[in-house]
């Protein structure tokens, strides 16, 4: 059989031709994602033997029942729901105006610039960027000698006295890892508000201003329901990756332990993984309701 | 979408918020010269490049990014057969189960890394495999089929279907049809892809950290070393080095991947 009886072979069984092309990859995510998911889910409903550290394979909801009676864990699903929430919010609102800058007042050229100035710091080593943070944040770092330097030392001092969120310097007090993470998926939001707006027809903003609204009105009527699925599309990933993050907490920040922090640690040093299993289906849980939550909102067709 | 007039309002914010996305990488470059090896003290006292001489001389630096640069080319090359392959099928019209499927090609980037990292180590105990080199690989190369996938896919949706069948009627047999149409028109595609899922995997340590056991990567390294500060100026300077290196490819990437009408 030639190639040109092959290729008119599976042009006439086109269902045949794509199950060929879509066994390898659904075959390797299937089990290399889909498989390990459900290892996961297995591993969190066994236990493990306190006296042996022994991980006993019979399922029971006891290591399910461990991360929800103590207070300790709750604390921590808290703590790190509120920082993706805040994480989440701050983002949208540095995005946006960086986002309606570039697409609606730049020129084609600076366009492209500001699309290769978002990219770069976005791609740019993860740990690099967390690691800086840490030499601006720190005690004796430029951010400490910026405010200084303008005679401000006390503004920071009463910042970082704020019960809750302050710390004995920013990089290691709520604040800091606050910003940080900001920082870390500011892009993520910015580029698919930044796509949401370009679909936006210049019609219609005309239309709006020849109808007598004010800016502001065109702003709140027009321009913000068109954009809302690239908002979120990009609250999707801001939400999901501080849910998951361990390595800024663990860099930068208050001792007050995250979610994936609580994972790290329990399969690392604790060796407890099916409580790192049932602690890693906590953000899985929080991300399926809030991915449903934006559905309707049109965020994956804007992803 | 424009606008002539610009408030300056909105221009000084866009300007801040890339100001403030540009800061933390020229503060790296700063403190790679420093004279100062002990604390991140601001402004450094003086410049010097004594610490690049330290950190080449470094063997465990180089054998880590060794093993990175191995595990980056294997799991792209992975990701550049079966992401093509997915972004070729689910670009072809319509099919039952479609939306399935097309979530399963979301969900590794969606979801949290930690997920992925938690649930191969789950998989890895539960079967009794050793950790090392081919399940970093395994895990990389989850994330880096979405990259390719979603590269060709992006391209594939903007190729006319009339090409395709215009080829077909001229004569051209299925596989003509993509090595002459289809390849030239997905091959910048396809490199750019490949491209920033080698910087992916070359920088990725949220999953590797669960799956490479005893193996260290660049990043581990890397990660290792900040809760050790005797060597921290050795550590500024291999993140200029890693910054250079993840940086290239991705300026590539993005200038490969421009839509014809912004190239001039």
């Amino acid at each position: 059989m030639n190639a040109r009886t092959l290729s008119t072979f599976f042009y006439r069984r086109p269902t045949f031709y794509l199950l060929l092309l879509l066994a390898p990859p659904l075959l390797w995510l299937g089990t290399a994602y889909l498989g390990t998911l459900f290892a996961l889910l297995t591993q969190s409903i066994y236990s493990i033997d306190e006296f042996t550290a022994q991980i006993v394979r019979t399922p029971t909801l006891a290591t399910y029942r461990q991360l929800f009676t103590q207070p300790a864990n709750l604390d921590i699903v808290l703590r790190t729901l509120t920082m993706a929430i805040c994480v989440t919010i701050a983002a949208a609102f540095i995005a946006f105006p960086i986002a309606n800058y570039m697409v609606r007042y730049a020129s084609p050229a600076t366009r492209a610039a500001f699309y290769v100035a978002i990219l770069v710091p976005m791609w740019a080593s993860y740990l690099v960027k967390v690691y800086a943070w840490r030499l601006i944040l720190a005690k004796e770092g430029i951010l400490n000698w910026m405010f200084e330097a303008a005679g401000a030392e006390g503004v920071l001092a009463a910042i970082l006295q704020i019960p809750g969120i302050g710390g004995p310097s920013l990089a290691s007090s709520y604040i800091g890892m606050f910003i940080v993470f900001v920082y870390m998926w500011l892009p993520y939001m910015i580029l698919p508000i930044a796509a949401a707006l370009e679909r936006v027809p210049a019609s219609l903003l005309q239309a709006s201003a020849d109808l007598g609204a004010r800016p502001r009105q065109t702003l709140r009527s027009v321009v913000l329901p068109l954009v809302t699925p690239g908002l979120a599309a990009g609250s999707v990933f801001t939400f999901s990756l501080t849910l998951g993050d361990y390595i800024i907490p663990s860099i930068v920040g208050a001792p007050g332990y995250f979610i994936g922090m609580m994972v790290y640690q329990q399969q690392g040093t604790a060796g407890n993984i099916p409580l790192a299993a049932a602690f890693s289906v906590v953000p899985i849980v929080l991300i399926g309701v809030y991915l449903a939550l934006v559905k309707r909102l049109g965020a994956f067709d804007a992803m | 979408m424009r606008c002539r007039r610009v408030p300056l309002l909105s221009r000084l914010t866009a300007y801040a918020g890339i100001a403030f996305l540009h800061f933390p990488v020229l503060i790296i470059l700063l403190y790679a010269f420093t004279t100062e090896d002990r604390t991140y003290e601001f402004p450094p006292p003086g410049l010097t490049l004594k610490w690049f001489r330290l950190a080449f001389e470094r063997s465990d630096m180089w054998a880590a990014m060794r093993l990175s640069l191995a595990v980056a080319s294997v799991a792209t090359l992975a990701a550049l057969v079966l992401g093509t392959l997915a972004a070729l099928a689910l670009a072809s019209g319509r099919f039952r189960g479609k939306n399935t499927i097309t979530l399963l090609f979301v969900l590794p980037i969606a979801l949290p890394g930690i997920i992925t990292g938690i649930a191969l180590l789950s998989a890895i105990k539960l079967v009794g495999l050793a950790p090392g080199f081919w399940t970093i690989v395994a895990g990389h190369a989850t994330f880096c089929i979405v990259i390719v996938h979603n590269n060709v896919i992006a391209r594939l949706r903007r190729l006319p279907p009339s090409w395709v069948e215009a080829s077909m009627d001229l004569g051209a047999d299925g596989w003509q049809t993509f090595r002459a149409v289809l390849l030239p028109q997905i091959g910048t595609a396809l490199l750019a892809g490949g491209l920033l899922a080698f910087a992916l995997s070359f920088d990725e340590i949220i999953v590797t950290i669960f799956t490479s056991g005893h193996e260290r990567t660049l990043p581990i390294w890397f990660f290792n070393e900040l809760f050790r500060p005797r060597d921290r100026p050795i550590t500024n300077v291999v993140a200029v080095f890693v910054i250079a290196a993840t940086l290239i490819p991705i300026v590539l990437a993005y200038y490969l991947t421009r839509p014809a009408e912004e190239r001039t």
